[in-house]
């Protein structure tokens, strides 16, 4: 039942929106709709999943992982969305209208991915959320938005067809048992999995990795990835990189699941390691030198979605170092893109080269940004140092030390690439006569809520949360 | 009832060369819309001798698809087609004549890939998993060789067309509702990219993707 409300409640919320023309009124039914679905996401920590495993809608402990972040997120963008939406932002043409009814169904499709356990159904989610969030991109009508709008649209889109198609290629994998009827949900097939046909279920690991995978960032399927998340608005792009690519990111665990529990999956793994460092590579020549600094959180986000597959890839200790790692990177992220859009609002510009002194402009603003620039760096003591440690560590004990040194070095790349870039923007004096902009409560405290996430991850993990982890990574075979 | 399968298969990868053949926007609908048809008549032909089993599921899906795939969307491309004020494909990537040759290369492909892929439980016709394979190609040939939006999009929908044959060796897995989700996803998508259309061609005066690279490092 809270499953059904927390997919439900959100996108008949959008319908409801959609009717009010009045900016107020559909903020408050946003932030009603945030902290209801938190809450509602909340209260299924302390039940049991009971309910029967061919269910249309249910949720295991990855799901609720993943549905807990982007819940948390939902909620943290619309505080955000307030002053973004009231205090009128840089740009005068956009319409506010759409706005909220377009979160609530993206929050609607983003929580049916987690909260499904039939592959179909899955896919049938995150091409919606793909649908709810293109008119988000597009929100300033701009050329450039439009552009990307476009890319985002017809790439996704069809990627996702690929993943369909591998979703009916499992289907058809699992068919040579004798028809169970079942229909395509997690646990049948993890059930049928030994038995499957191999060259069906790797051709449908293949194409659930491509499809989902273009979704999910990895390159080189990535390209769409830094001109949505740098178009869209910035509370858009917050959601886009903490929670869609998660979501992503658990539909191909639902693959990998599938095959692990086939025992045939070493291909896999390797597949999963070459697209991870593969991306971590593309985005460290993207990041240094960097012209734009929403492109640069964009590339950051390609590298952090790199850093988790391998995580996955490598098995063992490093599942649970890459499922701690979704969690730290979506803190960080949409921390990283609030701040963007404060610094977009001050300045009027994504130009690296052109913003400068944002410490002594957006006090704030700037100390925030250089503290969640330090932590998706993986600087100690905040959380993703210790995510890409134990992914570190699993990659020097594993067969191929060298893979660890490798993956050391591209993080130590990504850190100083980005510091060249973000530091000129800190420091320096402002130009022009302004030298303190306002920077509103909730357009600082959000990111502050982000950053002292990362923190007490790195300072200790709450035992529920630790526990949970370690199940969902016995899941991937960690 | 395989004879009418067969049949219909046989159309579908006809009307996806013609696609390929032709660079008028609007015979590419049309040719999208008629295997639109083909296609909804498909679950009926493979399905019908067993109706007494799957009647409900499959002739609504057959209505479903019926209306999404040669109704709506068709009428959708057409409305582009006409708000943008296009007529032709510009200059394709890749020249008509040869992208034929290329499209019948990759349906000669796929009838050799599904003598490899071999279904662990026969398929109801012996022509649905080359077709399926041809399909998907060839609708991959035209989003890439193509460069009016309106096309690209038919090339997705070729793409998805295959993808639907596939699904028909699984009628039993997936259930009826998830279906009709993913024909809902279809539509709703081809919606949303028809009015991202109208916008493209209001700011830019041309539906021409190859133009819309000025995001870049």
């Amino acid at each position: 039942m809270a499953l059904a409300f927390l997919v439900v409640a959100p996108a008949v919320l959008g319908l409801v929106a959609l009717a009010f023309r009045n900016v107020r009124i559909g903020l408050a039914i946003l932030l009603g709709a945030a902290a209801a679905h938190l809450l509602t996401v909340a209260s299924l920590w302390t039940g049991a999943a009971t309910s029967d495993p061919d269910a249309l809608l249910r949720i295991d402990v990855t799901g609720l992982i993943f549905l807990s972040v982007t819940s948390l997120l939902f909620l943290a963008a619309s505080l955000y969305t307030v002053p973004y939406l009231l205090q009128g932002t840089h740009d005068t043409q956009a319409a506010p209208r759409r706005f909220v009814p377009c979160l609530l169904w993206f929050l609607s499709a983003m929580t049916l991915v987690t909260a499904t356990q039939n592959l179909a159904l899955m896919w049938a989610a995150v091409e919606g959320t793909t649908l709810a969030s293109a008119p988000l991109v597009y929100f300033y009508k701009r050329r450039g938005a439009l552009e990307a709008t476009w890319k985002y649209l017809l790439l996704c889109s069809v990627g996702i067809a690929l993943a369909l198609l591998g979703t009916f290629f499992l289907g058809i994998a699992a068919s040579g048992n004798a028809g169970n009827g079942a229909g395509l949900t997690l646990s049948t097939m993890m059930h049928a999995a030994p038995s499957m046909s191999r060259p069906w279920l790797k051709a449908a690991f293949v194409l659930a990795l491509v499809g989902y995978g273009t979704k999910m960032g990895l390159a080189p399927l990535h390209t769409w990835l830094p001109d949505t998340h740098s178009q869209a608005p910035s509370p858009v792009s917050a959601l886009l990189s903490g929670a869609l690519l998660n979501c992503a990111f658990l539909a191909i665990l639902r693959f990998y699941q599938v095959c692990v529990a086939s025992g045939d999956f070493a291909f896999a793994q390797t597949l999963l390691v070459l697209l991870g460092f593969v991306s971590m590579g593309v985005a460290c020549a993207f990041l240094i030198g960097q012209g734009d600094y929403k492109r640069l959180f964009a590339y950051s986000s390609i590298e952090n979605m790199g850093i988790m597959a391998i995580g996955v890839g490598l098995g063992g200790a490093a599942s649970y170092g890459a499922l701690l790692h979704a969690v730290n990177h979506s803190l960080c992220k949409a921390g990283l893109f609030f701040l963007a859009g404060n610094v977009l609002r001050a300045f009027g510009t994504t130009s690296t080269r052109e913003v400068r002194g944002v410490l002594q402009r957006l006090p704030v603003t700037g100390v925030l940004l250089t503290a969640l620039f330090l932590a998706i760096g993986g600087v100690p003591p905040f959380g993703p140092f210790w995510s890409e440690f134990l992914i570190f560590q699993a990659a020097i004990n594993g067969s191929h030390p060298w893979l660890g040194l490798l993956f050391i070095a591209l993080l130590a790349v990504a850190f100083l690439g980005m510091a060249g870039v973000l530091f000129p923007m800190l420091q320096g004096t402002p130009a022009g006569q302004e030298t303190r902009s306002r920077e509103p409560a909730l357009s600082v405290l959000t990111p502050l809520a982000m950053a002292c996430g990362a923190l007490v991850l790195g300072i200790f993990i709450p035992p529920f949360l630790s526990e949970a982890l370690a199940r969902a990574a016995s899941a991937l075979g960690g | 009832m395989t004879g009418y399968a067969d049949f219909l298969l046989l159309l579908v990868a006809a009307l996806s060369l013609a696609i390929v053949a032709t660079s008028r926007l609007a015979s590419c609908v049309r040719a999208s819309a008629m295997q639109g048809v083909a296609l909804s008549l498909l679950p009926l032909a493979l399905w019908g001798g067993a109706l007494d089993r799957h009647l409900v599921p499959v002739v609504l899906m057959s209505l479903g698809a019926l209306s999404v795939k040669a109704v709506v969307i068709p009428i959708l491309l057409s409305r582009a087609i006409r708000e943008a004020n296009v007529r032709r494909e510009v200059e394709p990537f890749i020249s008509l004549h040869f992208s034929v040759l290329v499209a019948a290369a990759l349906v000669g492909f796929s009838f050799w890939l599904a003598t490899v892929l071999v279904l662990p439980r026969p398929a109801p016709s012996t022509l649905l998993v080359p077709v399926a394979f041809a399909t998907l190609l060839v609708g991959f040939l035209v989003l890439v060789s193509r460069r009016q939006a309106v096309t690209q999009v038919v090339g997705y929908l070729m793409l998805e067309n295959g993808v639907f044959i596939f699904g028909q060796t699984l009628v039993d897995e997936i259930p009826f509702a998830v279906e009709l989700g993913i024909l809902l996803d279809l539509l709703v998508g081809v919606f949303v990219m028809g009015i991202a259309i109208y916008h493209i061609s209001r700011e830019f005066d041309h539906i021409d993707t190859e133009q819309l690279s000025a995001l870049k490092d």
